[in-house]
């Protein structure tokens, strides 16, 4: 791939959601960068991911897990499987160079997971760093901001 | 369900088992929040949530909201979050700066930091009444008693009864031990606390924190799959981070019979007697250094070498040292506990320990946790469960011996369910001060 267009950086992230709405998280591993991280900040705007607590700051090896995880016979609180549903705006390309091959985008979603009988509504921003990599947009780092960061949670399972 | 009163709801205790209503009841929780969570030690926050004059900071003592604030003479109090006058809560944010006075914005009462009344718009309406002879006309009220133990803050609601000393004894080890690792001898909380909520009885938490028969099981979908992927990897070194923070829940029952359970008088107790599951992890460059610098060679030696695993505090506490944090259960219901967990830096060495505590919560403690996740299916399952009528009682007999006596520091078998026991005789104890002569409680019923 030469530069990706603004409308393939937003194809991207639309392609993303669905696979983790359909489940197909080995494909959504392969997204990634393998230095990459998936961060979700505990505290509003918060700025440090290393040392005070986030939900997530997971390297490649925690995301491996996390899917390998869901896929055990033994993963209990999987049994039953949770399912997930996002709702996405149009993202905005917030940083577009193609000549340090790096892309920002800012996605508002709705997430909505659920499991027996309990369904959690989550509203978020996305923060996508793209990266082309071996001629297809890889996602080089992710952070989602929870609008109610601050609330307390019972299990959130999945990824928004 | 049956209705209790404490005499009944003490009954519910056995030596081996207890009955599960101790877990379901809403008479028996309101009896815990009443007279257990009244004549034992909080933990309320640390003294660095509130560093300056006029900060506050709110929290629940179980069911009772309260405020840690810093006074004008630098001291920290404690007081019932409500107005005297109409019940409003005086501060409803988590945490700020209130200046030298609370103000209530309902009609604009008015407090000192220590609670003491300030004023009261159109004070001239009260002349002639006895408002200054109520208890209300004094402020706001203050729990009965707190301590400030290294930066931690406890209260005892109660106005009289057991001392912070002589309630906690020599489980404040465990406390030392970690302000201990600080070079600088002093902690400082890092950001605010995860906050988990669990649809389950808070005693199911703190059972968990010394059950030690659960991880290679409940946490073998994360553990167990940790080990397997990196092993598929040829187990490449430097290895990766989940697996010094992971994979040690998948060590074998032997490794946990192996490090050991002491038990304390009052409910107290840790696992992890001569090493734990974090005994493992990577030195960090330049800490060692800079404890030798602080308390020389031996003495920092002994310090590091303690590396006990989970310390209970009896109720609703629980203390990991060598990671500097605190998980507080609190219990919202007897079906709701929320749980929040908190990382603490150790003032003056390397930012890579708040860091590997920080990533220790949520790999572990956050609701976005793989760990987590399994831990709240089992507690829900077993809230759940207990509704059962088909057995009514719940077994905590693992290493069981006749006449235990929970008056006397124990070290046993890590697997033991001892410490189980130890915090239901100190609920007993709590609960119904007139069944133990020993305490010197106030009679609260």
């Amino acid at each position: 791939m030469i530069a990706p267009s603004r409308d393939d950086l937003i194809d991207f992230i639309y392609a993303e959601v669905r696979m983790l709405d359909e489940g197909r998280f080995g494909e959504w591993i392969d997204l990634w960068m393998p230095e990459g991280h998936y961060w979700m900040p505990l505290d509003y705007k918060q700025s440090d991911p290393v040392n005070v607590t986030s939900y997530l700051y997971e390297d490649n090896f925690m995301l491996r897990l996390r899917v390998e995880r869901l896929k055990g016979e033994r993963t209990f609180s999987q049994k039953p499987k949770s399912r997930c549903s996002h709702v996405i705006q149009r993202p905005f390309v917030d940083e577009y160079n193609p000549g340090a091959n790096h892309y920002v985008t800012n996605t508002s979603m709705h997430y909505v997971e659920t499991r027996l009988d309990e369904q959690q509504l989550l509203a978020l921003s996305a923060t996508h760093e793209l990266t082309v990599f071996d001629g297809a947009i890889r996602i080089a780092n992710k952070r989602v901001d929870l609008l109610n960061c601050d609330a307390a949670f019972g299990n959130i399972q999945l990824l928004p | 369900m049956p209705s209790y009163n404490v005499e009944t709801a003490c009954d519910l205790v056995q030596e081996h088992q207890v009955h599960r209503d101790v877990y379901t009841s809403l008479d028996v929780f309101q009896l815990e929040m009443k007279h257990v969570f009244r004549n034992t030690w909080i933990f309320i926050g640390h003294d660095s949530q509130t560093p300056n004059k006029g900060d506050y900071f709110t929290t629940q003592v179980a069911d009772q909201p309260v405020i840690q604030v810093r006074h004008s003479d630098d001291e920290i109090h404690v007081l019932y979050n409500r107005c005297p006058h109409k019940g409003t809560k005086i501060a409803i944010d988590r945490q700020g700066n209130t200046g030298k006075f609370f103000r209530c914005p309902y009609h604009a009462w008015s407090f000192k930091t220590d609670g003491c009344l300030l004023a009261i718009p159109l004070k001239k309406g009260y002349q002639g009444t006895s408002l200054d002879q109520t208890e209300n006309g004094r402020g706001m009220k203050a729990v009965g008693a707190i301590k400030n133990y290294r930066g931690f803050i406890f209260a005892r609601l109660a106005e009289t009864g057991i001392s912070f000393e002589d309630f906690f004894g020599g489980s404040l080890s465990s406390i030392d031990n970690m302000v201990d690792r600080a070079p600088e001898g002093r902690m400082e909380v890092a950001g605010p606390p995860l906050r988990y909520m669990h649809k389950c009885n808070w005693k199911m938490l703190v059972e968990n924190q010394t059950d030690t028969c659960h991880p290679m099981v409940a946490h073998e979908s994360s553990a167990g799959t940790a080990v397997k992927l990196w092993g598929e990897m040829g187990n490449p070194e430097p290895r990766p981070a989940a697996m010094q923070i992971i994979a040690p829940f998948m060590s074998p029952y032997e490794f946990f019979e192996g490090i050991g359970i002491r038990t304390w008088p009052n409910g107290h107790g840790h696992t992890g007697v001569t090493g734990s599951i974090h005994t493992d992890y990577d030195s960090v460059p330049g800490y060692f250094d800079k404890m030798v610098s602080a308390y020389g060679e031996t003495r920092a030696k002994e310090i590091l070498d303690e590396n006990r695993h989970n310390t209970v505090y009896f109720p609703n506490i629980m203390v990991k040292a060598p990671l500097g944090q605190l998980r507080n259960f609190i219990p919202m219901g007897p079906d709701k506990c929320l749980v929040e967990s908190y990382v603490y830096r150790p003032v003056g060495a390397p930012d890579e320990l708040v860091a590997r505590s920080a990533m220790y919560n949520r790999m572990i403690n956050a609701p976005t946790s793989m760990v987590g996740h399994d831990d709240l299916e089992v507690y829900e399952r077993a809230q759940e469960g207990l509704m059962s009528n088909g057995l009514e009682w719940v077994n905590i007999q693992r290493l069981y011996e006749d006449d235990e006596n929970f008056e006397v520091e124990a070290v046993e078998n890590g697997t033991s369910e001892r410490q189980m026991r130890n915090q239901f005789n100190a609920w007993v104890k709590f609960m119904h001060p007139e069944r133990d002569t020993t305490t010197g409680l106030e009679g609260t019923e």
